[in-house]
This record gives C-alpha cells, sequence and structure tokens, in this order.
C-alpha cells in the first residue's frame, strides 16, 4: 500500500505574516514550519501506514526554504517526500497549486492520498476536492475519524447538522479535521533519521507543467488592491478586583439578552 | 450576469447561505438560477424563488455520496446554459462541490468571500486577511464560468418580489465511484445552534482543561447561548469541532459575544469580529482579543465565572 498525505510548509503562525506590498504575496520567511493542520494528515497516514506495511510519501508545494516543515513530518515517520519548490510557481492559485499536486501525485500511483481540509495561511479550503478530481478519485472529506479495513476506507463525515458515515474502496483521497488523531511527537531517532530521508525535489518541466500553466500566468486571477479593513474600535478595559462580572451583567442587560 | 448559487438542503430547507449569497446575487446579476441538492420540496424552491431564483434546477442525490455527481450535473448544465458566475457557501459540501467543479471545467475558485461587487464586466471578490485587517480584492481573469466560495453571514438574506421558479429536476448522473453514505447522524445540540445564536460563550485554552468548562456551560445553559471554542480548543480535544469558531470554523454573528481565557488568534478573529457586542475575559492584558472588545476584563476566569453565574442566578 502506498500513501501520499499531502503536507504545507507555511510561516510560524506564531509570527504573524506580512505581504508585500507590491506582489501582495505572503513574505516567506526562509524557515517555515510545518502547517499544524498537516500533523494530523501525516499522523492518518502513519497509523494506516503502519497497519497495512505501507509506505507514506510527503507531497508539498511551496517555497521548501530549509525544509525544516518537511522534516518535521519526515521525523513523525513518513518514509520520504517530493516537494516541488519552482520560481515559476509564485502567485499560484487554488487550482493550479492542485494541478502541481496531481502531477507529482499521479507518477507515485498511490492507493490512498490523505490531506487537510486547509491550509493555516492559504485557506482556500478547495485544494483537496480540486485534486481528487484530477486524480479521478472519490473524495471522503471532512473526516473527524478514519478507520482502514479489507481495502476500504470508512469515515465519520462531518456535516452541517451531525456526521455521516462514509465508505469508498482503495484508491481514495481523504481529508481530515484536527482532532481526527492524536499527533505524534517525533522521537529523538525519529528527528536523528528525518535528516537522513529522500526529499526529491522536481521542476515545473519535470512534472510536464509549462510555465503558463502555473504562477500568475497560469491562475486566472489577479489582486485588485488590498486595503485596510475598517478598525473596530476598543472599548473599555478594567482589571478585575472583585467587581468586573456586574460590569458583563450590565452590559448583557444593555444588549438587552437578559 | 448570469448568476447561480448552489443551494444545499439542510432539513429540509436551502441552506442559510444560500439565501444569502441569492440575495447578493440578485444585485449583482440580471438573472438568477439555483442549483438545489436534496430531496427538495414546493416549500424549499418557493423560498429560493423569493429569494430571486427564476429556475431551480433540482438534483436529488439519494443516498449517494452527492458532491462528485453534483459536480458533473452542474458543469453540463454550464456548458448549456453558460452562468458567468457561480456561487458556493465556505460549508462542508458546497466546498466539496466548488473544488470539483473548478477542476472539472478548468476554471479558477476564488474563496473565502466576504464582499462581491460588480465592476463592469468584471466580479471583485474581497477578502479578509491578517485576522480581517486588511481586505484583498481579487478579479477573475479569463474563462467562465468564475467560481466564488462566500463564508456565512457576509450578506443578510432578505426575500424580494416573490418569484414562482422554474423547477427543472437533473437526472443524476452515472459518476463510476465507490463511495457509498451508509449512515446519517443528526447531532442535537442543547440550545441553539452556534452559526444562528443570539449569544455565543466561547472557550479559549486559557479555561486551563477540559474539566474546567462546566461553568461556562452553565454559563451558556443560563443565557439561553451557544457554546463556541478556539481551534486550540478543538485540536485539545476539550470541545468538538462543531463548536469551532473562526477561519476554519463557523462564523458568527451574535449580538453579545463573550470570550473567556481567549486570546484572539487572528483565525479566531475573522469569524466573530463583527458580533453585536463582544465581552472579554482574559488573564493577559495584551491579549488581541481586547483590541476588539467592547469590554475586557483583566482577570482570572475561574473567579469572574462563578461570581458572574451566581449574579446572573440572583436576577432571576
Amino acid at each position: 500500500m502506498k500513501i501520499v498525505v499531502c503536507a504545507k510548509q507555511i510561516p510560524d503562525p506564531n509570527t504573524p505574516y506580512t505581504l508585500n506590498p507590491e506582489t501582495h504575496f505572503i513574505d516567506r520567511p526562509a524557515e517555515q514550519v510545518l502547517d499544524d493542520t498537516d500533523r494530523y494528515g501525516v499522523e492518518v497516514a502513519l497509523q494506516i501506514g503502519e497497519k497495512a506495511a505501507g509506505e507514506v510519501v510527503v507531497v508539498s508545494m511551496g517555497p521548501s526554504g530549509g525544509m525544516r516543515g518537511i522534516r518535521q513530518a519526515l521525523a513523525m515517520g513518513a518514509d520520504r517526500a517530493i516537494v516541488v519548490d519552482d520560481p515559476a510557481l509564485r502567485g499560484s492559485g487554488a487550482l493550479v497549486t492542485a494541478k502541481v499536486l496531481a502531477a507529482a501525485i499521479r507518477s507515485e500511483e498511490p492507493d490512498l492520498v490523505i490531506a487537510g481540509t486547509e491550509s493555516t495561511d492559504g485557506y482556500a479550503g478547495v485544494v483537496p476536492q480540486q485534486l481528487a478530481e484530477l486524480l479521478g478519485l472519490p473524495a471522503l472529506t471532512y473526516a473527524r475519524r478514519v478507520e482502514y479495513g479489507g481495502g476500504t476506507i470508512r469515515i465519520e463525515r462531518m456535516t452541517t447538522v451531525g456526521y455521516d458515515i462514509v465508505e469508498a474502496e482503495l484508491p481514495v483521497l481523504v481529508t481530515v479535521t484536527s482532532g481526527v488523531a492524536e499527533p505524534r511527537y517525533p522521537s529523538f531517532k525519529g528527528i536523528m533519521a528525518a535528516n537522513t530521508k529522500r526529499i526529491d525535489q522536481p521542476l515545473c518541466a519535470d512534472l510536464h507543467l509549462s510555465a503558463g500553466q502555473v504562477g500568475i500566468d497560469g491562475s486566472a486571477q489577479k489582486i485588485i488592491e488590498v486595503r485596510d479593513a475598517p478598525e473596530r474600535q476598543a472599548g473599555r478595559l478594567v482589571v478585575d478586583e472583585g467587581e468586573a462580572h456586574l460590569e458583563i451583567v450590565s452590559l448583557l442587560e444593555q444588549a438587552k439578552v437578559i | 450576469m448570469l448568476v447561480w448559487v448552489f443551494a444545499e438542503e439542510i432539513e429540509g430547507a436551502p441552506s442559510s447561505i444560500s439565501l444569502e449569497m441569492l440575495t447578493k446575487a440578485r444585485e449583482l446579476g440580471d438573472d438568477t438560477a439555483a442549483f438545489y441538492l436534496g430531496a427538495g420540496s414546493p416549500a424549499a424552491f418557493a423560498a429560493l424563488g423569493a429569494h430571486g431564483a427564476s429556475i431551480v434546477y433540482h438534483l436529488d442525490p439519494g443516498d449517494a455520496l452527492a458532491a462528485a455527481p453534483a459536480a458533473v450535473a452542474i458543469a453540463e448544465l454550464a456548458a448549456e446554459h453558460h452562468p458567468d458566475l457561480i456561487l458556493f457557501g465556505l460549508t462542508f459540501t458546497d466546498r466539496d462541490v466548488a473544488g470539483r467543479l473548478s477542476a472539472r471545467l478548468d476554471v479558477p475558485v476564488l474563496s473565502n468571500a466576504v464582499d462581491l461587487a460588480a465592476k463592469g464586466d468584471e466580479i471583485h471578490v474581497v477578502n479578509e486577511i491578517l485576522g480581517g485587517a486588511e481586505l484583498v480584492a481579487t478579479t477573475f481573469l479569463g474563462r467562465k464560468p468564475w467560481i466564488a466560495v462566500v463564508r456565512a453571514k457576509s450578506f443578510v438574506a432578505e426575500a424580494g418580489a416573490a418569484v414562482d421558479p422554474d423547477v427543472v429536476d437533473v437526472p443524476m448522473p452515472d459518476v463510476a465511484s465507490t463511495a457509498k453514505v451508509l449512515e446519517r447522524h443528526t447531532e442535537v445540540s442543547e440550545g441553539p445552534r452556534l452559526e444562528d445564536a443570539a449569544v455565543v460563550v466561547s472557550a479559549g485554552r486559557g479555561m486551563g482543561n477540559a474539566d474546567k468548562l462546566e461553568p461556562l456551560i452553565e454559563l451558556a445553559r443560563i443565557l439561553g447561548a451557544a457554546v463556541g471554542s478556539t481551534r486550540a480548543v478543538v485540536d485539545a480535544g476539550w470541545l468538538p469541532y462543531s463548536t469551532q469558531v473562526g477561519q476554519t470554523g463557523t462564523t458568527v454573528r451574535p449580538s453579545v459575544y463573550l470570550a473567556f481565557g481567549l486570546s484572539g488568534a487572528m483565525q479566531h478573529l475573522v469569524g466573530m469580529k463583527d458580533s453585536g457586542t463582544i465581552i472579554a475575559v482574559n488573564k493577559d492584558e495584551e491579549a488581541p482579543i481586547f483590541a476588539i472588545a467592547d469590554l475586557g476584563v483583566v482577570g482570572d476566569v475561574h473567579a469572574v465565572l462563578p461570581r458572574l453565574l451566581s449574579a446572573l442566578r440572583h436576577r432571576s
């Protein structure tokens, strides 16, 4: 069984990112981290991989920097990685991202593709579904629980009113929500091993994607303007000395909710 | 401009986001149609008509996992009728269909829209970045239909002149897929649904641990409020994902939003900053939530909450 898990390196969420004023793209620090969301995907991939004696391959697109985020996924236990980092990709929209991932994944012929539901920095929230369509796979989405057995994946799919139990036979794409599993912390051994694991770095040309199909030119969308949002004014700040709850009660009365 | 709106059936009626989008679509285009995914009923179609749909394309997916066949059906209809713009909500099924449709038609999706504006022949899609501090307007280039995914509560649903829509039953496309829906579960939570609640009481990581949430849940009960949470709380497993407010969770716009032990990470703020009155209690006076709170209380949530509960009980 071969499992591909999609993962993304993003700027550390604890240090707010900035936009380049000219390009309007995110100014990415050289050192990025693994999107926290993707730790859940990696964990599910590893659990199924352990059960089915499978290989787990991390596939990622974006500026690779020092590969810190990718090494985090490898340190958790993924076997190897494919990272597509090509200057031509700058400014790629969601569909181009999906096309690049699809091109990198297709030749792996995976039985199972796992992704988070959306990245923390871009959060378009449609890339996995685009990927499923491009790969011709059924998509079991928004899993809060994933089970594998006998060539079938069964998930609890979150819905607006609760959840559905949904299943499909391999090959299939699954998107997981945070909370689906408890991501493991890399062991010391895992961290050491990650440094020697294979990372392939194909360029767009290697994936048979031309410059016109990717990046700004291939994305068919254009940023018109970036402007400051109307600011909400801060109100009163009080330090609680045993009476602050009365202020809350009074504001609830004013708002007529009590 | 011909605008289509995707409408998923939720408990027998069009999703609330679909009616919000139809209301906006009336302003953007000169003709509006809805694609309704669900069993369907005269009342559901009438609601779509009242909000501006002159045609309702109706697909009943039965027990199939609906996204793939819905995308095929919309793609076929779009090839025939040439909509300029197709709107989806930022909900589970809407996103599934929007993503598939985009890849199938090879047209981009602009997601997370909080506003849409027609500028000449262009549609500008506005979304928020940096926790809502900045707005980015993006336009589509190239082939149509353009696809946008809209955040809930970006527009207020209002019925217009009642239209009796033509209902077109769309046959279920033959999609080769092994995916099956085996069971459907409705989870009934106590109190109002998060997205509809007039009052939301949210827990942040500063609540300490799952065992310390009881006073907060009791407060929600007393106020008839929905319980909300942050990503950190959901990741820690204290509350289910269905309670998560923010960029990746639910967008809320209640009359009153009470935040306890919640610092106000950017990804949380985009989901609640448009609440009427915001009240926040946090021990860190530098917490970003205080910058948008009408009342900020610097203090220990475990001291303030019991006193607040007791004061509210004595009132009634």
